[in-house]
């Protein structure tokens, strides 16, 4: 009966579907989102989580769905269908992962370009980064873009970050403040220009979904634009030694007043304005 | 035609040619009996086995590392191994996993033994280099273990990233690079001799497009070691000199460049996924249409998506370095290469679910295994596509995500297969038939427990969690332990598999020359086979594929023994 099957696979795939974007609407798979780039990342993830699921949950079926429909059966004898290949078939299947792939691949590029990824640095230099010897600094992604900074009246806050086994330093160059904690405010774009004393480490913000290796003679830099206050840890992701679990921090996003605050208590030059 | 007579030392009318020297001397000088398994035997089914057997020791040292590592993160903090002996356990449980289990495994184990029957030669085209081939392998574990005993074994995991591995202990460093160096030499050798064999030692009449699957899967595995091996080695080398003579290739205190490591170590070390999932996949396009008694779906673009993983292989290594900072356009290009990937991989799912369909399974151990690995693999394989995605990469790089992702790649996929394939040739192996019932309970535990074990790692990732860490944070515990328990199920799925294997060699049934009614060629003789895999000329299998054609009694050949 090809119409009832077309009806049970159509009804099934339905059901998948839906299944799918429940599950994304109502598991809690994500950490809280902290930065501008977050809500973004999450909508990336909910689109390959929903093709992932419906792919997986797909792909299972059919194997489960094999076994217990053309299991031998007690008495059978025989082989079964002598089906080599059908040309149709193969093209379908061919051309489904490909233009899926095309589109991920498009749509993640989109995403990527809407995180600042896709800046080149020279457009995007930070008047108070001085660049290293071969002038160049390599970029990670959240790299804020052009019409961002433009858009947005409040200035980039700056910070040379330095990590050594096993701690980072956050050195705010305005204030000449140097600290263990990364504060920063909410709403306000952050540029950190960030370099290693010894060997390779991470830095890494769940909250923000940002990550960027940090090199050892190669400057590298990251952007974002914390948007809710807290607490969130900052994490060393690359193994760098035997503490390289013990090798996290803090980045307090507080409200622009209570940052303030902070500079203030915290700055050599108190006199100095932001 | 099986009647011809076979005449070593004829010239002219004789059809298939062995080396003359073969029968004078390596027999004669070979030892008999078990014998054979220790000593340089040049009979690749003995050379076969000894990878076999000789893997599936490191593999339970590996496990025993893994059970540590497991123990250590049942608590967030740092209370069963000191910090710097848990980074040595990892590394050598990675080391140890790729290097001298799985890639010698689904390469060499099955490799030796069933590329010269696929293509009718009675030995692998070059016998003693084969033979040299497997013997680089125990040195070179043991050294690696034994380091650890003596002055601490390298603990940079084993990506052997700079400057870490600059800086940590240098003689446990220069030990893991001296034995990487010789476990690659030895799949260069091993390479060089399945293309030797695959390419130039075919029967006469079997054409290339009549091989089975595994023959392409093998052929496209060891153009990748051809040419990717040689790029590690030339690198670890350059560390080594780094280490011992303080070059500064790459270190940047004396103005090298970390990047440039990691560039050359993935150039050979992505492609090392598909040295180790390739073989695999030959492997099932084997097992499962003998099982599910249908032909092989899709022959012709499974071999065309072999070679197109083969090609895509070799582009895509930078998507382990996209935190690395890497320009942009180096991301896109990586981005696109490797999601295309997926699209010669989902052929070859497709083509394995239409084996399926339609067909008359048995379900036994080793169609479970298999069916385990295809669930697995789509897995692993959706969330590669996923990690492949730049944007998605820099949050979850380098955190249990990653760890979860290549355990359903490298677990999920070529161990399950590897279990698939002993419980599938373990009959012609020792003419012994594996007890089913404790086959079913083995899957059943192993799929239950890595299951358990690597899919809340998932969770553990996109939450915050860095791989490579004895301690974390305290909010991760319980499905830390989640997750051991999973590891637990999977240590105790060995023994009824240890069990049944010694038992079952002992006390089995006697599995006659082709229990499973198998058309491939190493069932067309005894089992366990002949010293020159067959009595008579070897058989033209042209179909071998070919079921469900005539019925199964008109199809079984008749064997001509000696």
């Amino acid at each position: 009966m090809p119409q009832k099957t077309a009806i049970y696979t159509i009804s099934i795939s339905l059901l998948i579907i839906i299944g799918g974007i429940w599950a994304i609407d109502n598991l809690n798979l994500l950490p809280v989102v902290a930065s501008s780039n977050a809500p973004i990342y999450d909508e990336l993830f909910k689109v390959l989580f929903v093709i992932g699921i419906i792919l997986f949950v797909g792909m299972t079926g059919l194997v489960i769905y094999s076994l217990i429909r053309f299991r031998k059966k007690p008495g059978q004898v025989g082989d079964g269908i002598a089906l080599e290949d059908n040309l149709p078939l193969e093209i379908f299947w061919t051309a489904v992962p490909a233009i899926v792939v095309l589109f991920v691949g498009l749509y993640s590029y989109d995403i990527y370009e809407r995180m600042g990824g896709m800046q080149s640095l020279s457009t995007n230099s930070h008047s108070h980064h001085s660049m290293n010897s071969e002038g160049k600094v390599w970029g990670g992604i959240g790299l804020t873009s052009q019409k961002a900074i433009e858009k947005n009246s409040l200035p980039m806050i700056n910070v040379d970050v330095t990590a050594l086994q096993f701690a980072f330093l956050f050195n705010y160059p305005e204030g000449e403040i140097v600290s263990g904690e990364l504060h920063v405010p909410r709403g306000q774009p952050v540029s950190l220009k960030m370099e290693s004393k010894d060997v390779i480490h991470a830095f890494w913000v769940p909250e923000f979904r940002l990550k960027q290796d940090v090199i050892p003679g190669q400057p590298t830099v990251i952007n974002f634009t914390p948007t809710k206050t807290g607490k969130y840890p900052i994490i060393c992701a690359e193994l760098c030694g035997p503490y390289h679990g013990g090798m996290r921090s803090t980045v307090v996003v507080e409200e622009p007043e209570e940052y303030q605050a902070w500079f203030k208590q915290n700055s050599k030059q108190p006199e100095m304005e932001l | 035609m099986v009647q011809t007579k076979f005449q070593a030392t004829g010239n002219g009318t004789m059809s298939i040619s062995l080396p003359p020297a073969t029968e004078n001397d390596s027999n004669s000088l070979q030892p008999t009996g078990w014998l054979r398994f220790i000593s340089f035997s040049l009979d690749h089914k003995v050379i076969g086995l000894q990878y076999l057997v000789c893997g599936f020791i490191f593999y339970l040292i590996g496990g025993v590392l893994a059970g540590a590592i497991r123990i250590e993160l049942l608590s967030p903090i740092s209370d069963f191994l000191a910090r710097d002996v848990y980074n040595q356990v990892l590394t050598l449980h990675g080391t140890i996993m790729i290097f001298l289990w799985i890639v010698p495994v689904v390469n060499g184990a099955f490799g030796n033994y069933l590329i010269p029957f696929y293509v009718g030669a009675r030995d692998m085209a070059f016998p003693r280099l084969n033979a040299v081939a497997f013997w680089m392998i125990p040195p070179a574990g043991l050294m690696l273990i034994t380091s650890y005993f003596i002055n601490g074994a390298a603990q940079s995991g084993w990506t052997a990233y700079p400057p870490l591995s600059i800086t940590t202990p240098a003689a446990g460093q220069i030990v893991w690079i001296v034995s990487v160096l010789l476990l690659g030499g030895s799949s260069i050798f091993g390479g060089i001799n399945f293309i030797a064999t695959i390419l130039k030692l075919r029967r006469p009449g079997l054409k290339l497009m009549q091989l089975p699957m595994y023959c392409w899967a093998m052929l496209g595995t060891s153009i990748l070691v051809v040419l990717s091996t040689p790029v590690l080695a030339g690198t670890l080398i350059l560390l080594s000199f780094d280490i011992v003579a303080h070059t500064g290739f790459f270190n940047p205190a004396l103005g090298g460049n970390v990047i440039v490591y990691q560039h050359l170590f993935w150039f050979y070390s992505h492609p090392a996924v598909y040295i180790m999932v390739l073989p695999a996949f030959g492997l099932v396009s084997e097992i499962l249409p003998v099982h599910c008694r249908k032909p092989l779906f899709g022959y012709t673009t499974m071999v065309y998506s072999i070679m197109g993983i083969v090609v895509l292989g070799l582009i895509v290594w930078a998507h382990h370095m996209f935190t690395s900072g890497t320009p942009p356009w180096m991301r896109l290009f990586f981005t696109i290469a490797t999601s295309f990937i997926a699209v010669p991989t989902g052929i070859k799912f497709f083509n394995w679910v239409a084996t399926l369909w339609g067909g008359r399974i048995t379900l036994n151990s080793a169609i479970l295994f298999s069916c385990g690995f295809i669930v697995n693999f789509v897995l692993g394989g959706i969330t590669g596509v996923a990690l492949a995605q730049v944007p998605f990469d820099i949050h979850v790089h380098d955190t249990y995500f990653v760890v979860a992702h290549f355990h359903y790649i490298v677990y999920g996929g070529s161990v399950f297969v590897i279990f698939s394939s002993i419980y599938h040739w373990y009959p012609k192996f020792t003419g012994k038939m594996l007890d089913e019932k404790l086959g079913i309970i083995h899957f059943a535990l192993t799929f239950i427990g890595f299951n358990l074990c690597f899919a809340p790692q998932h969770w553990l990732g996109l939450n915050g969690m860095p791989r490579r860490v004895a301690e974390y944070d305290p909010q991760f515990t319980l499905v830390n332990q989640i997750s051991s328990v999973g590891a637990l199920l999977m240590a105790i799925s060995t023994l009824p598999f240890l069990w049944n294997i010694i038992y079952s060699f002992i006390k089995g049934d006697k599995a006659g020359n082709n229990p499973w009614q198998a058309l491939t060629p190493e069932w067309l003789t005894t089992s366990p086979p002949p010293v020159e895999n067959w009595s008579g000329e070897a058989p033209l299998v042209t179909k071998p594929y070919g079921y469900g054609e005539k019925s199964s009694d008109e199809r079984n050949p008749t064997i001509t023994q000696a």
